[in-house]
């Protein structure tokens, strides 16, 4: 029997800039065993949660670097519950101000990385959070 | 019934089912068990090429073709290679797939490689399994091009796309016959970049050298010309059939009219698939790809030949798994150590664990 993968979309909502960042994580986090689907640039939260469906990911990454993580984060939280996939794990990396992050874990966000963050830091936090 | 919402259209179970199918769970195999007598419907189309011929941009406008013409459903099953060294994977097909989202009637999956090729074939003709008794009418299985992979996985569908685009260093060296024999219809893609009719000549004429022997046995020891009737498919055969033809050596008429069924010659196909561009005209292609298979009966024979691998391949399985959980398991490994020491040969050492004489 082969061993279960941890797998993990990785994403980037709403209309702003670059996926380089996003790319980053999506590789260190292949380097680091893991299945990565990744789906690229403009992602409405309706498209995010019909991916995690289809693809039956453990793990959702969101790239949110417009500021809009406060409208995106309940509605992709809302939208993976609906299609009764609440056990999925949520991380946000990009700029969360330090007022934000308490509410956005209060939803249910697992974890929340600013630019300063390791890859080993979320690496860990993944491994911890789907054990 | 355990797969009973599957059969329902329930998207959930139908995706966790395919990760128990993944990690070759026993529920997974208990539930492709239920599902196997609704399979046998679907039509399997297998798309192939090298990394960044524009695949998944093809898949993606072919589905939405077989969507709005033909409100056919459609699954994809995106296959990337996992590392060789971390098991891990970057699944990137879905970034070129957006169009297709916010549409129940697809469904698209991710797969890495992890590891064998044999197990990503068995793999891969589990996950078209579910997806066939799920009621998806075409499964699409897009591979990279680089090796044995998409050899097996042609072996899997009815109906195979090698995709070339121009600008990849395409001249004649680099467009491999081998690859070529799987294609039942080629795709030069990328058709708005320079250098496309260097692309499509190159094709041609490997197709010559690559094909008629091959198909000729297979088609009692004739080679056709297949464009007996330029009205159904002009563009598809002209340039074939006109390469072909001196080597066809027969263009009589009634023999043509009989044996025409039994003669496939992949076709050559030009697109712009950011553009949608001669997407019908590919869509036409595997249409008349399946008339032809089922005119021929290569549709039963395919099927009856993968079934058999599939078969024989899980047999061998429980047989070498059956094998080693009786008595010789200790036996098996004293053989072992003398193949290492060169004191015994494999086959000597399998002839000897199949008497049981080994003590
Ligand atoms: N100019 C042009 N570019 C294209 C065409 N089709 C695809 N592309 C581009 O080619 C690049 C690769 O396209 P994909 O569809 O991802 O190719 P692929 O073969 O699936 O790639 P891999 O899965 O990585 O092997 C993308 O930047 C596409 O936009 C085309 O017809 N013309
Ligand atoms: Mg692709």
């Amino acid at each position: 029997m082969t061993e279960k993968k941890i797998r993990v979309l990785v994403a980037k909502p709403g209309l702003d800039g670059h996926d380089r960042g996003a790319k980053v994580v999506a590789r260190a986090l292949r380097d680091a065993g893991m299945e990565v689907i990744y789906t690229g640039l403009r992602q409405t939260p309706e498209m995010i949660a019909e991916a995690a469906l289809q693809e039956d990911v453990d793990v959702v990454g969101l790239s949110i670097l417009s500021g809009a993580h406060m409208a995106l984060a309940p509605r992709i939280l809302e939208l993976l519950k609906a299609n009764g996939q609440e056990h999925i794990k949520v991380f946000i990396g990009g700029i969360v101000p330090d007022d934000d992050a308490p509410k956005l874990r209060e939803m249910g966000i697992a974890g929340i990385y600013g630019p300063g963050a390791s890859t080993e830091e979320i690496i860990r936090d993944i491994r911890e959070a789907v054990k | 019934m355990l797969t009973q919402p599957i059969l329902e259209g329930n998207r959930l179970a139908l995706s966790r089912l395919l990760t128990q199918v993944e990690n070759d769970s026993p529920e997974g195999r208990d539930a492709l068990a239920e599902l196997f007598p609704h399979t046998g419907k679907a039509h399997l189309i297998g798309v192939t090429g090298a990394p960044g011929t524009g695949k998944s941009s093809l898949v993606n406008q072919l589905t939405l073709h077989y969507r709005k013409e033909k409100n056919k459903k459609v699954a994809i099953i995106a296959v990337d290679p996992s590392s060789p060294f971390t098991g891990g994977a970057v699944l990137g097909d879905r970034v070129r797939m957006r169009d297709l989202s916010g549409d129940d009637g697809v469904f698209i999956r991710s797969m890495a490689t992890r590891g064998s090729v044999g197990g990503l074939a068995q793999k891969t003709a589990a996950f078209v399994q579910v997806f066939d008794a799920a009621g998806y009418e075409i499964i699409i299985i897009e591979t990279v091009g680089a090796g044995q992979s998409e050899v097996d996985i042609a072996r899997l569908a009815h109906t195979t796309i090698v995709v070339e685009a121009p600008g990849l260093g395409d001249d004649i060296q680099a467009i491999k016959a081998g690859i070529l024999e799987i294609a039942d219809v080629l795709v030069v893609n990328k058709a708005d970049r320079p250098g496309v009719e260097n692309t499509e000549r190159a094709l041609r004429s490997t197709l010559e050298l690559a094909h008629p022997t091959k198909r000729v046995v297979h088609h009692h020891g004739r080679m056709m010309k297949v464009d007996v009737t330029p009205s159904r498919s002009p563009e598809r055969s002209e340039g074939a059939a006109k390469g072909l033809a001196h080597q066809a050596g027969d263009s009589s008429p009634s023999s043509t009219v009989q044996n025409d069924k039994d003669i496939w010659i992949p076709p050559i196909i030009k697109t712009i698939s950011t553009e949608g561009i001669g997407i019908p005209e590919l869509a036409k292609a595997i249409e008349e790809h399946k008339f032809h298979l089922h005119q021929s009966g290569d549709w039963s024979a395919r099927d009856r030949a993968r079934l058999r691998s599939e078969l024989d391949a899980v047999l061998q399985e429980a047989l070498m798994s059956r094998f080693l959980t009786g008595a010789h398991r200790d036996e098996y490994e004293e053989a072992l150590e003398k193949v290492i020491r060169r004191d015994m040969s494999p086959y000597e050492a399998a002839r000897i664990l199949l008497n049981g004489k080994m003590k």
